[in-house]
């Protein structure tokens, strides 16, 4: 039996793989939206230049990996857990100075944090291009991530992509971890939910807000640092991810985490299937439309949280 | 009545003296002092300006930051394009294709026959009419669907980032119906003119100039009748406004569409003046510069929004030749400065420091010819 000249195993298992390429695509998009989420969603604040803080990450991995490569070889195998720590620190330390030195003063004007932010990614990304050039760079990746399972003669796992997803996972854990069960996650949630009678009740709100800045803008550098694993960085790639990002933490409810990783997944997926079926700039285009046109049915995303304002 | 007192009249003296100015600069200084290469630059500048003023409308005082004018912009450049086009790819001089008479392009993708949505453009009143119908159109149906289920603010500038990545991406992946990544090249007559010509460029220097000022003036009217009170109070206050029984959607919808109109005249003007429509026009990047412009001008000023369109592609034309690296530090330092130390950009700088001196040099001047007038009658 075929269905458009592919027999039933063969599409079963096409399906599979497009799955697992949408479940990789869901992999950054959580990563960056996770990050997004907590900026724009709890702080509303539109940092356009997050897709830039990703690409300070994804830089900071490529630089480990050569110096690694070069000064300590026998790290090799495990140097991008270091990576990721640093790249999180990197661009932690700058989403602190964002916040202290721009987006601080902006917090009353939304639409401004978007002009300055904007402002913010082009100097980074001439600065990317003055640092490490024009051209997209690579990180050679140790020997045990390389290669793939074969589940069935058909059905073949790449092990970095695997490796990415489970890193996701554990990421997003951990940041529902801190945000729901740690003081400080409590705090946070206290401040964004009602601001004057968080600061009445003893929380001293700046220092929340520049945390939770930085906090956002390093998970936006660990999903930097897991993107160089399944593609190359240049200093525009930031800019290529923004706009997906925006929609998935707009369509999954701009203030609830879950709607965030839920709209990663079914937008993911809805791309990655499509575009076996047309070419990969249609189903960007109908996946968009889609999205948009849900969103007018449900201006307030997937999933609501009630805020006070 | 109260209400007749409350009245801004059209213009003031003030205003009306910086029309003039701003006249005389396009139509008289810039003419007379830049040769037809510089001014045809100036031009392509100026078609610019015709969004930002359209965002000083919709942004300034109707409070809708748009970041998706490049599409309304692209739309109307590609209208004209395609006239254009049309016209350039007569059967005879397309002979040696596979197809005659269709665009080198289409012929390049293995297209056969016109496609539809072509066919109307081989009428120039058409062209024209479509040159505003479509993204105006456009404008209403995004407004519609989103300004009636209540999508405002950040949302909606996130939304219109959106549908100009989406027309981009789709402009690009089209390649057979709309040129592709290259858009629509080798522009060459318009009715049977040479646009190419340096005199062809002069005159389209002034029609669009004088285009420009019809779209000022237009504004300035909106801008100081009721609906562009009501435009700053919904800004200020929507809910008030909406519960004194004005329709708040509707009054959205129209200053979108409108803005939508006036960049779309300056996205023909572009296709005219420069010769080619391409996506780099459409996409997230130029219609973020447009808002950069008005800024820099000035959100609540419709004059400021040319001049600071002026002074931005001025700045990058003269950067980029001479240290193209520092241009994006220069356009991303210069997006922090303006809304970090002068949000009112360059009218707000002028109300505070050249008028008050304008004023004082004024007064002096008033003094010393009157004394000068009584020393005279004296002697």
């Amino acid at each position: 039996m075929t269905i458009a000249g592919y027999s039933i195993g063969d599409l079963a298992s096409v399906l599979a793989m497009q799955g697992f390429a949408g479940l990789i695509l869901f992999s950054v998009f959580t990563l960056m939206a996770l990050g997004l989420a907590i900026i724009f969603g709890q702080m509303g604040v539109v940092n356009m230049a997050h897709g830039e803080f990703m690409a300070a990450g994804a830089y900071t991995t490529y630089l480990c990996c050569h110096l690694v490569q070069k000064f300590a070889p026998f790290l090799f195998g495990i140097y991008f857990f270091f990576a990721m720590a640093l790249a999180f620190v990197v661009c932690g330390a700058l989403g602190y100075a964002t916040e202290v030195y721009m987006v601080r003063r902006l917090y009353k004007r939304p639409l401004d944090t978007l002009l300055a932010t904007w402002g913010l990614s082009l100097v980074m990304q001439q600065c990317f291009r003055s640092l490490f050039g024009a051209r997209e760079v690579g990180v050679s990746l140790p020997g045990w991530l390389m290669g793939s399972f074969n589940l069935t003669d058909t059905i073949q796992v790449p092990i970095n992509g695997l490796f990415v997803m489970t890193l996701t996972m554990a990421i997003t854990g951990a940041v529902f971890l801190l945000l729901f069960r740690s003081r400080w996650g409590c705090q946070m949630r206290a401040v964004t939910q009602n601001r004057p009678m968080s600061g009445a009740a003893g929380i001293n709100t700046d220092r929340i807000d520049r945390y939770t800045f930085a906090f956002a803008c390093g998970i936006a550098g660990i999903a930097g640092s897991a993107f160089t694993m399944i593609g190359s960085t240049s200093p525009t790639s930031g800019q290529l991810y923004i706009v997906d990002t925006f929609l998935v933490v707009v369509f999954g409810g701009a203030q609830s985490l879950l709607g965030t990783v839920a709209s990663a997944f079914s937008i993911s997926q809805v791309q990655s299937s499509l575009e076996f079926f047309l070419s990969g700039s249609m189903a960007k285009v109908i996946t968009l439309l889609v999205v948009i046109g849900i969103l007018m049915l449900r201006p307030q995303g997937l999933f609501v949280l009630k805020v006070r304002r | 009545m109260m209400e007749s007192s409350q009245n801004i009249p059209f213009m003031t003296r003030k205003e009306l003296i910086s029309f003039a100015v701003l006249a005389a600069l396009l139509f008289l200084v810039l003419p007379s002092a830049l040769d037809v290469f510089r001014l045809s630059l100036v031009g392509k500048y100026l078609t610019y300006a015709f969004a930002a003023v359209g965002l000083v409308l919709c942004w300034g005082y109707g409070g809708i930051l748009s970041l998706g004018q490049g599409v309304f912009f692209g739309l109307g450049g590609y209208c004209m394009a395609m006239f254009l086009k049309l016209e350039s790819s007569d059967p005879i001089s397309t002979k040696i294709q596979s197809t005659p008479g269709i665009p080198d392009f289409m012929d390049w993708n293995q297209i056969t026959s016109l496609p539809f949505f072509w066919q109307p453009f081989h009428s120039f009143g058409f062209t024209l009419f479509a040159i505003v119908a479509v993204p105006t159109i456009f404008a209403f149906i995004i407004g519609v669907a989103m300004f009636k289920r209540r999508m405002g603010g950040v949302y909606f500038a996130i939304i219109t980032q959106a549908v100009a990545a989406i027309l981009t991406i789709l402009i690009i992946g089209q390649q057979g119906y709309t040129g592709g990544v290259n858009g629509i090249t080798d522009l060459r007559t318009l009715k049977g003119w040479d646009i190419r010509s340096n005199e062809a460029k002069v005159v389209l220097y002034y029609v669009n100039g004088g285009l420009l000022m019809v779209a000022l003036f237009v504004s300035q009217y909106v801008r100081t009748s009721k609906l562009g009170r009501i435009l700053v109070a919904m800004r200020d206050r929507e809910d008030r406004v909406r519960f004194s029984g004005y329709d708040v959607d509707a009054f959205k919808i129209f200053v979108f569409c409108l803005a939508a109109a006036i960049s779309a005249v300056g996205g023909a003007m572009f296709t005219l003046q420069v010769g080619f429509m391409s996506p780099s026009f459409v996409g997230i990047v130029p219609s973020i510069d447009m808002v950069i412009f008005c800024v820099v001008g000035g959100r609540l000023s419709l004059l400021g929004a040319v001049y600071g369109t002026l002074l931005v592609n001025w700045a990058k034309t003269s950067f980029s030749e001479a240290f193209p690296s520092l241009w994006l530090f220069g356009l991303g330092g210069l997006f922090i400065a303006v809304v970090l130390v002068f949000p009112d950009g360059l009218a707000g700088l002028y109300n505070s420091h050249a008028e008050p001196a304008l004023q004082r040099g004024l007064v002096g001047l008033r003094a010393t010819a009157k004394s000068l007038m009584r020393r005279l009658k004296t002697a």
